[in-house]
């Protein structure tokens, strides 16, 4: 772990757990368990990818970060304040400088509002510009620098495509001028031409406002791209986390090993590559007993049943959640 | 390898304001006994109504306007109604990307399964389930007995497309067209159902049509590919040669453009602008509008297919120009 006073977002043992409740009396009768004991940091201009399948609890970290979630116990500690500490105020203050970008431009822009309104909506919240005609010259300039055509600042979103779309997201978004923005799945829905584009602007953006990502994915082919840093989670816990090349080139925990095996490759000389790993996931109500992954892994020992592995250290970097040293697994 | 479907200049429309508009728009192509064939593109290539147009499933108001789909020489655009519901399901099936809209969410997995293979054979009940069962368990579905009667919201993704999986295949057909059969699941379980439809279909010598975006899976899967944009193939190739040296300037940029092969620190090759709508389409190359090697005819005139070596085939003013005079007439 770098030095924490200078993480911009320092998460440290998140844990987020929702209530099952049944009965007339609504009574809780078990927890989905979606994070648990949740640590990492990120400094100002880096990404760090979150990566993991359905139900592995990206989201709800994702959400935790932004203060849309009360989780049990933890820090969500953002520029050095502790988030789930502050009165209302005080939240709304910060959640300017956290914005968040989601997987549907769709579904994340109203289909009633033109789109100049929605980007000054944030603006006028802050109180960012003086008057109407200073936000919208920002909302001008920001469409330009998103590369949409300012003149189109009065349509509505139907009338643009899915990427541009996002383009919009991602304008409103800056028009708050963040530190942190919250990339959950954005460029997952767009065709592969247009996620390239995406990408390559959420990139340009970084080096030019210093901006930093929280970007969370299930695709990681995306995340070599774009990551300084990926924590791979798995029901509920980050199992591996790490600097990007040293997680693509010498994965530590075999959940890692499996997910970056089943990407299949676009090499035309490596087809069928590793044999899948068995099964479905297991529900995050109900997880498995001692390492979560026990019941899929291939390098399964009797300790791993009943003892929950903590996170070691690993050579080259970052942690990893398993009983075995590296290079055995 | 015997001929099983031949498509020719099909073309699938819906009627606007402005008259017809398009969205399959003159695709022709072989499918052979056991062959894997891709069919990739983006959205709004027209590749899902291609293979709606094959089974005459176009959602209306749209409709097959010209061409022909043979199936074994026969011309399933001229058949009934009637005699056409007996082709699907029976001899071309099909799987889509949402297993879990596919099943009634209501009846037991195990009987809707029964339904499908009573539906087209004249089976009992009890024969019927006992068929599902070995499917069942052929398409690794553990404890077939107990799945039997088990409701599609008792089961994960992964299992639901095993099951729509195994009640495709339930008639033996000898096309199966899958839709974006992975795209809904997770990585892990997509590797499981990938190596399972490549496992069946070399076991049953199913021919299949795989429609994708996604050219990973495509090299997982297929043994040719044809490439679609704006409602027109732009390349056809065996896997190898499309993916190690793609003609076609579109076919590069795609390639180009997938984050796994990039290097970090330097930008996504990427392909500019969009996919333009189908009453935006340009008269001539439907790519020239973002097309970097973009001269003279390409905006005007739609390329002619060309046939650089065996078996390929590439629509590309440039591709042409370079080639010189590697034109041959006829189709591969």
């Amino acid at each position: 772990m770098k030095d924490s006073a200078e993480a911009l977002l320092r998460v440290v043992e998140l844990k987020t757990w929702y209530p099952i409740r049944k009965g007339l009396l609504r009574r809780t009768v078990g927890h989905v368990q979606a994070a648990t004991d949740i640590s990492f940091e990120i400094a100002p201009g880096r990404t760090l990818a979150l990566v993991g399948e359905s139900g592995c609890g990206k989201s709800t970290v994702g959400r935790s970060v932004l203060g849309l979630e009360s989780p049990q116990q933890g820090e969500v500690v953002f520029e050095g304040k502790n988030l789930l500490e502050l009165g209302d105020d005080a939240l709304h203050a910060a959640r300017q400088r956290i914005q968040i970008i989601f997987q549907d431009p769709g579904a994340s822009l109203d289909p009633r509002m033109r789109i100049r309104d929605q980007i000054a909506e944030g603006m006028e919240s802050f109180g960012i510009g003086a008057n109407q005609r200073e936000r919208t010259e920002r909302v001008a300039s920001i469409l330009e620098r998103v590369q949409l055509d300012p003149q189109t600042m009065d349509r509505y979103p139907h009338e643009f495509s899915g990427g541009q779309r996002q383009r919009i997201c991602i304008a409103r978004a800056l028009a708050v001028e963040p530190r942190l923005i919250v990339c959950d799945e954005s460029v997952s829905a767009l065709d592969v031409s247009i996620q390239a584009q995406i990408l390559n602007l959420l990139r340009e953006l970084q080096d030019d406002f210093g901006l930093s990502y929280l970007f969370i994915t299930h695709d990681l082919s995306v995340v070599r791209y774009l990551a300084y840093e990926v924590a791979v989670m798995y029901l509920g816990e980050i199992v591996e986390l790490g600097p990007t090349e040293r997680i693509f080139e010498a994965p530590a925990h075999p959940y890692t090993k499996v997910l970056l095996a089943a990407i299949p490759s676009v090499d035309p000389a490596c087809r069928g590559g590793a044999p899948p790993v068995l099964g479905d996931v297991p529900s995050p109500s109900d997880p498995p007993s001692g390492c979560h992954f026990h019941t899929r892994c291939g390098a399964v020992m009797d300790r791993c049943r009943k003892q929950a592995p903590p996170m070691r250290p690993v050579d080259g970097g970052g942690a990893s959640r398993c009983f075995l040293p590296e290079g055995e697994a | 390898m015997s001929t099983l479907l031949t498509v020719r200049d099909l073309r699938t429309a819906f009627p606007s304001t402005d008259g017809p508009l398009p969205v399959v728009d003159g695709v022709s192509f072989d499918l052979s006994r056991g062959e894997v064939l891709a069919l990739v593109g983006e959205s709004g290539s027209g590749k899902s109504m291609t293979a709606l147009s094959i089974l005459r499933l176009v959602p209306k108001p749209g409709r097959v306007v010209a061409g022909e789909v043979k199936l074994a020489g026969e011309d399933l655009l001229l058949r009934s109604v009637s005699e056409m519901r007996r082709v699907r399901g029976h001899r071309i099936a099909m799987i889509f990307q949402e297993p879990m809209t596919c099943l009634n969410p209501v009846v037991r997995v195990g009987q809707q399964v029964v339904e499908a293979i009573r539906l087209h054979e004249d089976i009992t009940t009890a024969d019927a389930r006992a068929r599902t069962r070995e499917l069942f368990a052929e398409v690794g579905i553990p404890d077939p007995d107990a799945r039997l009667d088990a409701f599609p919201h008792q089961l994960s993704g992964g299992l639901k497309q095993r099951v729509i999986i195994a009640m495709a295949l339930s008639t033996r057909p000898e096309i199966l067209i899958a839709d974006e059969p992975t795209t809904a699941l997770d990585v892990t379980v997509q590797a499981q159902i990938l190596s399972l439809l490549r496992e069946l279909q070399q076991r049953r010598d199913t021919a299949i049509l795989l429609i994708t975006h996604d050219l990973g899976i495509v090299n997982e899967l297929a043994d040719r590919i044809a490439v679609m944009y704006a409602g027109r193939l732009v390349e056809v190739a065996a896997r190898e040669a499309l993916l190690s040296s793609p003609l076609h300037p579109y076919t590069q940029g795609l390639l180009r453009s997938i984050p796994a092969l990039a290097t970090r620190g330097e930008p996504l090759p990427e392909i500019e602008g969009v996919v333009p709508p189908p009453d935006q389409w340009p008269k001539g190359c439907r790519f020239s509008t973002r097309c970097t090697l973009r001269f003279e005819p390409c905006a005007d005139r739609f390329p002619q297919e060309i046939h650089p070596s065996p078996g390929r085939r590439v629509w590309c003013h440039e591709v042409e120009r370079s080639a010189g005079a590697g034109v041959e007439e006829g189709r591969s």
